[in-house]
């Protein structure tokens, strides 16, 4: 609990973290504002609510990780952090626990930012979360947001500069995984098993908009908590190996 | 008390530390010393458990330092000054060090009085003078109230009363039975500060002894004498110091005894001299002295 409030100390006494945060709640929202507002009223499904939330925002969210991370390479508080903390794997730990946590806190309030949005646009749609399908569509974000903050934390350990690490982040999310599916036959099979893909598995929503969403034509081999768990496998697999190569290197 | 034994850092075929050897005891002030790239700074993260040695050993009170519960109530260092974040306030800083090691929060504000940057404490840190930052880096030092303090270059950028401060300061510490290692490449500085020395070169031990038997042997007096009768008197002389030639001026240079002595013995064989002029060098000649052979890079 100690390494907890220490995290949160360090995390809330700058301010990247809370501009990041500003910054993925205005884009996440705001697209959703923005299809909601060129959908003709009563159009609007829920489906189309979490573009924002789950792609746009996503990457300021990984970013923000990463940035938790890096900066202490880049100033050198992380050689401050393991003089107070020798212990470097319960450091870094802790430091994940509260920067995923966070993360997912932000994913839920963008996410049914988004859905109170889109209501507000377009009275007269259906916008209800009634099914598990829906509710795992609107609030699964945050578990997407708290795991894809695991994966940016392992990036950045391993990475330790600022600018590498979002680069390997945004190309990794927003490009390669898409980008892969271009290889003849091969591309949507390997796509398959790709972590933000089967993430974006997680999320999805069946029935009429299905194509439409992230992931659509892919032909995933897990069920969609399934998906769930093997992204979140991969982020703590990442995870282990930056810690032990964390707990290896000279600070 | 900190004991290295046969401590090694190797990066690759750069041997940054080699066989390092050496006890800093409680109640001094310890100055290590060195030219720069000596592996004093190399030789201190390794004390604190950032970087792993090659072979050897170094432990604080028996114990290396990653085994200690909560470190910074045993060890306070101040490696360098600038590892604050600029966007936190000096308050903030020293409040996430002092609840990472379950220090009562409120010995935040004491240890900012003792550096005097109380009035700055809402300051970013960012926009501190390297003066300031020092004070900071020192306050974090003292947080946990250690038994063991290290520094390194703590002196490097501050104005002289900044460093008459620093200096009063580690002899406060050491006064109260503290062990205090501080680094430095100035003997000049360190013969002011320290009561010991652990003197290295190119990463190896070139002597560990104290201050007042290093500057006795690195200024021993040496004398120029010149002569008509120089065989003869370099013959008399040999038997009492050592006698180099020095065959730009034609002169002796005699080492070993002073030159009243010399006068003496020259007036006793009633030899003729020319010149007898005791050459005292400084500290910084006799230091650079001792570590001409140990220097990385030169300037020619």
């Amino acid at each position: 609990m100690t390494l907890l409030a220490v995290e949160r100390i360090k995390l809330f006494s700058t301010r990247s973290p809370y501009w990041c945060s500003a910054l993925a709640l205005v884009l996440g929202v705001g697209l959703t504002a923005i299809i909601a507002a060129s959908t003709d009223n009563g159009q609007l499904s829920l489906g189309v609510t979490q573009f924002g939330s789950s792609q746009l925002a996503l990457s300021v969210v990984l970013v923000m990780a990463a940035l938790a991370v890096t900066t202490e390479y880049r100033f050198s508080t992380i050689r401050a952090t393991f003089l107070a903390v020798p212990n470097r794997t319960s450091a870094l730990v802790a430091k994940t626990v509260v920067v995923a946590f966070i993360a997912g806190v932000l994913g839920e309030i963008i996410a049914f930012g988004s859905v109170g949005m889109a209501k507000l646009l377009s009275p007269a749609s259906d916008l209800a979360i009634n099914t598990s399908g829906e509710w795992r569509h609107v609030a699964g974000v945050g578990l997407l947001y708290g795991i894809g903050a695991i994966i940016a934390i392992a990036v950045g350990i391993l990475v330790r500069q600022t600018a590498g690490a979002v680069a390997i982040l945004l190309v990794w999310n927003m490009l390669l995984e898409g980008l892969i599916g271009i290889i003849p036959k091969a591309g949507v099979k390997i796509q398959a098993w790709l972590p933000f893909m089967n993430a974006n598995h997680f999320l999805q929503l069946g029935g009429d908009n299905a194509a439409e969403q992230a992931g659509a034509g892919i032909d995933f081999k897990l069920s969609q908590w399934g998906s769930l768990g093997y992204f979140a496998g991969i982020a703590v697999a990442l995870l282990v190996v930056a810690l032990i190569v964390a707990k290896r290197r000279d600070a | 008390m900190i004991e290295a034994v046969s401590l090694r850092k190797h990066y690759g075929k750069t041997k940054a530390v080699d066989d390092l050897s050496f006890v800093v005891r409680p109640g001094r002030v310890t100055g290590f010393l060195g030219p720069n790239g000596a592996g004093k700074s190399t030789t201190m993260r390794m004390i604190l458990g950032l970087d792993t040695p090659t072979g050897g050993d170094v432990k604080i009170d028996g114990k290396h330092y990653v085994e200690l519960k909560q470190p910074l109530r045993k060890v306070g260092a101040l490696l360098d000054a600038k590892w604050v974040h600029p966007n936190r306030s000096a308050r903030s800083h020293l409040k996430w060090l002092a609840v990472s090691n379950k220090i009562p929060v409120s010995r935040v504000k004491d240890v900012l009085e003792i550096v005097g940057l109380t009035e700055v404490a809402h300051k970013k840190a960012g926009g501190f003078s390297l003066g300031m930052s020092q004070r900071l880096g020192i306050a974090g030092a003292l947080l946990g109230d250690p038994e063991v303090l290290l520094f390194d270059e703590p002196v490097n950028g501050l104005d002289p009363e900044g460093i008459l401060w620093i200096r009063q300061f580690m002899h406060r510490l050491a006064g109260e039975g503290r062990t205090v290692f501080v680094s430095s490449h100035l003997l000049s500085e360190m013969a002011q500060t320290a009561q010991d020395l652990i003197v290295i070169g190119k990463g190896q031990l070139i002597s560990q002894t104290t201050t007042e038997q290093f500057i006795a042997d690195a200024t021993q007096d040496t004398v120029r004498v010149r002569s008509p009768h120089a065989a003869k008197l370099r013959e008399i002389l040999a038997a009492h110091a050592t006698v180099t030639d020095d065959s730009v001026s034609g002169s002796l240079v005699v080492h070993g005894i002073p030159a009243q002595q010399i006068g003496e013995l020259a007036a006793e064989n009633q030899i003729v001299l020319h010149e007898l002029s005791p050459q005292r060098g400084s500290l910084e000649e006799a230091f650079m002295q001792l570590t001409k052979e140990s220097v990385e890079y030169h300037a020619h």
